[in-house]
Formats: C-alpha cells, sequence, structure tokens
C-alpha cells in the first residue's frame, strides 16, 4: 500500500516535475544572459495552453465550421485529425509547433517593448516592467477570452500506458515525460553544440567582451526569449491536458514553482534548471502525499526561501559574485 | 553642535516653510475635516468610505515607500504586513475585550501597538535571512513570503484565523470605538434649505474612521519625513544608491535594511488593523499578490522616494474607479452598468500597460523625489546640480541657527 502510493506520487512527481523544468529553462535561459527575472514567463505559460487550446478546438471541432462556414476547408482535415491515432498525433504536433511559434513571437516582442529599452536603467525598472507585463497579459485573457475556467480536452484520452507495481500509469503521463526529457536533451545538445548556442553561451558569460568578438548580442537575447517561452507554452498545453481546464491566473502558481526550480538547481545553468524541475516536482507530490495538500504551495515557497538563504548559488550553479 | 546638525538635516529636506506653502497646508487641512461633512450631508455616503479605503491605501504606499523608495528594497509581498496587522489586532483585540469586557471602546487603541509591533517583529523575521540576497531575488522571497502568509491564514492554521470564512467568527462583534457610540447619537445636523434634498449630516461610523484614517496618514506623513532626513535615511540614500560605497563609508547595511523592513511592515500593520476595524471583517482574499502589487503600482506612478508621489499614487489607483463607480452607481453622473464594469475591469490592464511605459519614459514617477529622480534618470546632469546646490544651503544655513 505504501509502496503503492509512493510510486504513484513518484509517478505525479515526475509529471509534475517535467513541466516545470520546462518553464524553468525559461527563466534560467533569460537570467543567464540578461541577469534578468522574466517575471511575464508565467504568462507565457498560460498564454500557451490558450493558444494551444485555439488551435486544437481550429483543428478538431466541428463547431468553429458551423460558426464560422468560410473555414468549410478544414473539415475533411478535421476529420483526419479526430478518426485515427496518426491523426490524433499529427494534430497534437502541429498544436505544439504553433503554439511555440506564436508564443516565441510573444516573448520576442515582449523583450523588444518591454524590457530592451531598459537593459541600462537600474535593476529595479526592468523588474517593475515585467511585473507590469504580467498584469497586463493576465488581464488580457479575462477580458478578452475567459473570466472562469475554460475545459482542455486531452486527445489522448484516459488510456494507461503500462502498470509498475499496481500503479497505473497514463499515456499523457508517459507522453509528458518523454516529450519534456526529449526538448530538454535537444536544448541542452542546441546550446552546446550548436553555432548559436555558442554564441548564446558568450553572452551570458560576459556581453560586452561577446558583443567586441562579433557576436550579435541582440540575436542571443532574442533567442533566449524564443526558446524559453517556446517551451513554455508546450508545459501549458501539458498542464491544460493534465487538469482538463485552463484560466487566466493558471501560470502564477506553476511559474512560482519553475523559478523556484530554476533556484534550486543553480539559476543561469540549463541542467541545473532540468534537475531543479524534477526534484521540485518530486517532492511536491510527495509532500501533498503523505504531509497535507493545503499546504503544498507553502512548501514550495519554503524550499525557494531556503535555498535562497542557505545555498544561493543553487545545486549546479557556481556562486554568484556580485558584480561591483 | 545639534544646531548645525538640524540645519543641514532641513537643508536636505524637500524645503522651507514659505507663506505659499502654510497657506496650501491650510487648504488641505480644512478641505480634508470638510470633506465627509460635505459628501454626508448631501447623501454621497459611498464617498466618505472610498476616501477612507484610500487614505488606508496611502498609509500602505507610504509604508511601502520606505522599503522600495528609500531603501531601494523591491518588496512584492507587502501585503502579508497589511493582514498580519489586522489579524494579530483582530485576535489579540478580541481576546483582550472577551477577558476585560470594560475595555471595548479602548480596545482599537490599545492594539494599534500590538499590531505594529506583530508588523514589525514579522518584518525582523523575514529580513533577517534575506538581507544577503539581492534585489531580484529579494523580490521573489518577498512574494513567496506574502503567499505563504495568505496560505496559512487560508488554511485556518492553529484554528485561529477561521480560513477562507474570515473574522470575527459568526456572531462575535468588534467592539466600538471610543467616542463612536456617543457621536452616532448625539453629532447631527440639517440644514432644510441647501440643496434639493436638504443638508443632513450625522456622525456615521463611516466618518468616523475617516477622521481616524486621516489623522494616521498625517502621522504616518510626519514619521516617514522625518525618516527621510534622519541619519537612517541618509543611509538608506547611499545604501540604493551604492551598497559597497555606503558599507565602505560605514553604512551598517544590515542594520540599515532592517530598520527599513520593520519601519515599513509598521504601517501596514496599523493599516491593517484600522481596515479590520473599519470594514467590522477580514478573510485571507483581501491580501492576495494583486493587491501587493498595486500598492507597488501605487508606489511607482506616483514616485519612488516621494511622499506627495506616493498620496498621489495610492488616489489613482484605489481612488479613481471606486470614485466613478460609486458616482455612478448612485446616479451623480450617468454612465451604464456595463460600462462601469468595463471601467473596473479594464482598470488592472491599464495599470499593467502603465508600469511598463512608466519605467520606459518616465522612471521617476510623476511627482519624483529629486533625488531619486536622478537616480533613475543617469542619463541627465541633475545629480550633479543638487549635489552642489544642497551643499550650498547646507552651508548657507549653518549661518542661520534657528531658522
Amino acid at each position: 500500500m505504501l509502496v503503492n502510493l509512493i510510486i504513484a506520487q513518484l509517478v505525479n512527481g515526475l509529471t509534475l516535475g517535467g513541466m516545470y523544468a520546462l518553464i524553468a529553462l525559461g527563466y534560467t535561459l533569460v537570467y543567464g544572459i540578461l541577469l534578468m527575472i522574466n517575471f511575464a514567463h508565467s504568462e507565457l505559460f498560460m498564454s500557451g495552453a490558450f493558444v494551444g487550446l485555439g488551435v486544437m478546438t481550429l483543428l478538431t471541432s466541428s463547431k468553429v465550421i458551423g460558426r464560422f462556414p468560410w473555414l468549410s476547408w478544414l473539415a475533411p482535415a478535421q476529420q483526419f485529425f479526430t478518426s485515427s491515432g496518426v491523426g490524433v498525433i499529427c494534430m497534437l504536433a502541429i498544436v505544439f509547433l504553433v503554439s511555440m511559434v506564436v508564443v516565441g513571437i510573444m516573448g520576442v516582442t515582449i523583450e523588444r517593448l518591454a524590457y530592451r529599452p531598459l537593459r541600462h536603467a537600474p535593476r529595479l525598472a526592468p523588474l517593475i516592467s515585467a511585473v507590469g507585463v504580467s498584469i497586463f497579459l493576465q488581464n488580457a485573457v479575462l477580458l478578452w477570452i475567459s473570466s472562469s475556467q475554460v475545459p482542455f480536452p486531452n486527445p489522448l484520452g484516459n488510456k494507461m500506458a503500462f502498470s509498475v507495481a499496481g500503479v497505473d500509469v497514463s499515456v499523457l503521463k508517459v507522453v509528458i515525460i518523454v516529450t519534456a526529457i526529449t526538448l530538454m536533451i535537444a536544448l541542452d545538445t542546441y546550446v552546446s553544440r550548436s553555432r548559436m548556442g555558442k554564441a548564446m553561451r558568450a553572452t551570458s558569460q560576459d556581453r560586452e567582451a561577446a558583443g567586441l568578438m562579433g557576436i550579435d548580442i541582440n540575436r542571443s537575447i532574442m533567442l533566449a526569449f524564443f526558446i524559453g517561452p517556446a517551451l513554455a507554452s508546450v508545459a501549458g498545453i501539458f498542464s491544460g491536458m493534465y487538469y482538463g481546464s485552463i484560466v487566466f491566473y493558471m501560470g502564477f502558481l506553476p511559474g512560482m514553482k519553475a523559478f523556484t526550480a530554476a533556484v534550486i538547481g543553480g539559476i543561469g545553468n540549463l541542467r541545473g534548471a532540468m534537475l531543479g524541475g524534477f526534484v521540485l516536482g518530486m517532492v511536491e507530490s510527495l509532500a501533498s502525499g503523505f504531509i497535507s495538500t493545503g499546504y503544498k504551495d507553502v512548501i514550495a515557497f519554503g524550499i525557494l526561501i531556503l535555498v535562497l538563504i542557505f545555498r544561493p548559488g543553487g545545486l549546479l550553479g557556481e556562486s554568484v559574485v556580485e558584480k561591483v | 553642535m545639534g544646531g548645525t546638525k538640524m540645519d543641514v538635516n532641513t537643508a536636505v529636506s524637500s524645503g522651507k516653510m514659505t507663506p505659499m506653502r502654510i497657506a496650501l497646508y491650510t487648504l488641505m487641512g480644512v478641505a480634508l475635516v470638510a470633506m465627509p461633512i460635505f459628501f454626508e450631508g448631501f447623501g454621497m455616503l459611498f464617498m466618505t468610505r472610498i476616501l477612507a479605503l484610500v487614505g488606508l491605501y496611502v498609509m500602505l504606499a507610504l509604508g511601502l515607500n520606505i522599503v522600495v523608495g528609500y531603501a531601494g528594497l523591491l518588496d512584492l509581498g507587502y501585503i502579508a504586513f497589511y493582514a498580519i496587522g489586522a489579524y494579530a489586532g483582530v485576535i489579540v483585540g478580541s481576546a483582550v475585550f472577551k477577558s476585560m469586557p470594560g475595555l471595548g471602546p479602548w480596545t482599537y487603541f490599545l492594539m494599534i501597538p500590538v499590531a505594529a509591533a506583530f508588523a514589525a517583529l514579522t518584518g525582523l523575521a523575514l529580513g533577517t535571512p534575506v538581507l544577503r540576497l539581492r534585489g531580484d531575488y529579494l523580490a521573489i522571497v518577498t512574494l513567496g513570503f506574502g503567499e505563504i502568509v495568505r496560505i496559512i491564514i487560508n488554511n485556518n492554521a492553529f484554528n485561529i484565523t477561521n480560513g477562507a470564512a474570515g473574522l470575527p467568527r459568526a456572531g462575535v462583534f468588534l467592539p466600538k470605538p471610543l467616542g463612536l457610540e456617543w457621536l452616532q447619537n448625539n453629532a447631527f445636523f440639517a440644514i432644510p434649505g441647501m440643496g434639493a434634498n436638504g443638508f443632513n449630516f450625522s456622525f456615521s461610523s463611516n466618518v468616523y474612521w475617516y477622521y481616524i484614517i486621516v489623522l494616521l496618514c498625517v502621522l504616518t506623513i510626519f514619521v516617514v519625513q522625518r525618516l527621510d532626513d534622519s541619519r537612517l535615511g541618509r543611509s538608506w540614500a547611499a545604501m540604493r544608491e551604492d551598497e559597497v560605497a555606503a558599507s565602505s563609508m560605514g553604512v551598517n547595511i544590515m542594520q540599515a535594511k532592517l530598520w527599513a523592513f520593520s519601519l515599513g511592515a509598521v504601517w501596514g500593520g496599523i493599516a491593517g488593523l484600522t481596515f479590520a476595524n473599519f470594514q467590522q471583517f477580514v478573510s485571507p482574499e483581501s491580501f492576495t499578490f494583486m493587491e501587493s502589487v498595486f500598492v507597488v503600482c501605487a508606489v511607482v506612478i506616483g514616485g519612488m522616494g516621494s511622499i506627495p508621489g506616493a498620496i498621489i499614487g495610492a488616489l489613482l489607483i484605489q481612488g479613481t474607479p471606486e470614485i466613478i463607480r460609486g458616482f455612478a452607481a448612485s446616479g451623480i453622473i450617468p454612465l451604464k452598468g456595463e460600462q462601469v464594469s468595463a471601467i473596473s475591469n479594464y482598470r488592472n490592464l491599464v495599470f499593467g500597460l502603465v508600469m511598463v511605459m512608466m519605467m520606459a519614459w518616465r522612471p521617476q514617477g510623476i511627482l519624483p523625489s529629486k533625488r531619486r529622480a536622478s537616480e533613475l534618470r543617469p542619463d541627465t546632469d541633475e545629480m550633479g546640480d543638487e549635489e552642489s546646490e544642497t551643499l550650498y544651503d547646507a552651508q548657507h544655513d549653518t549661518g542661520q541657527p534657528g531658522e
């Protein structure tokens, strides 16, 4: 019994951790390059869920065609996307790709409009600006899309993939964990191997020196602001499918927790953010299984505060040196 | 010796008491006293209430201004102190009132130091471990702290906060403060000929709390102004501008930050207690993260480090939408229901946008403090000008002690 509960909570923890890690990568990428906390990141996660829902509805719901007859050319495609397993996979792939691109562009736009003018301002200024962007996005969704919970379909259904020691693991959980890990490996490879990744690392080490070496700093920064939100949008869609509904304030808590994850792993460190995400997901689901669900958020925030106080560099981060 | 120091301080502060200023302050004082009489008399009862709520926001903004504006530490969980003041005041106050019913009318006033102490101690408790953190880390930790406080209250910790249902529990009432009963029974008058429906003033509990809150605001402004001019205030400015330089000049950074945290928290605590007594009710809903953000907004929009700025900011953030809603609801300005709800709905959207635009174009706020403005706009040359001006004033004033 106890073993079952532990295994069930570990699987939940991995699922949750995968989502946290995907969001945490965005915080860590931006922090690594600009040394700022992108407060609006959690809202990009939320936007990702809404964009994903929009695309998914367009690709699967016959009501859309009923309401907008000029979209009738979509009907055969909808037929394909809803009929077979291959169709569902294709549909999900399109949903994720479109959402990643749209939210990535949102991230780049926010950087261009709200953060770039403040690059030489005191540190408080971009932070306040980011809080402003976050409030704006939340209320834009609240006013123009929906002020209440919106149901989010799960095209994968409640099918079980396999069972471990009597605990059934759903296909959705497996997909979330596998996709998260795949994306992380891809990002890690891209940043450590590719030319652009090298430029990003150089920019995060020393922005001015990188500029003098002929690296286009703005391109590196824009890339960080594209990749981070794109990954967050994947997490947003998974979160919608996992919990079954999305709402305008859904970003706040996962955003805070993903930030905690980034800090646990050592902010600015990509592998640290991945590790931190999984650690936090595990701790949180074990805590809500064995201590109290009411206090699971307190536990996450408590961990954040404790890590910041006792090991501000995180598990994998080098100690942060205050630049004078 | 003491005299010289005083003079330097007055020179650093915003200005001298010119006749213009005295006239302005008198006018403002008269307006503050007369407003509730005017509004109550003409039947605009909602205005007194809104003004009292704005007053509480002014206190919050001034308190947070100590932390954000003076010490330069972004606190995104300030509303926690508001919550702690409210809950500590109500819980301790109810216990005291239960054991000594004779203290009833004094309970609120006795609870002021209690709420302030609770808030200050929590400020210290939060401040001590996070002192070493840099600005943005600090913002996140304070945010986490604010949420922890709200979640703990919401979960009915130790069975004293009554969870989401709020306090006081059903059937329990907070005792009426000193003099309210007498004023309600005796202080009213009517002037029949004035206005369409005549002028009928009666001293409601809203009016009572309005005056208490105005007095508290005046006290806050006085103390905050003195703090800004004090040795501590100057060490805050030094720390905010360059922590390393300040530290090497002998400013005790740890001490300065702790003072900022606990002195800022005090006003949050007192405002919370007053809010609880004014509303006769507290629940965790009033202390969400958005409320913290609104107070930060008030400080930032008004102008960090500036007292008039904090007041204007609070008035804009809390007052404008409420006043429009109140006037529309009472039919004084003709607005349809959906227009009114649109105004309050779009409020947050606009605030978000204003925060972004403010940082890009006017980071110093609407009514900035001169010194903070030059920090936030380093490209202008004002800093140098102000330094020499201060120096001149200081030298000039030492020649005339006692001015």
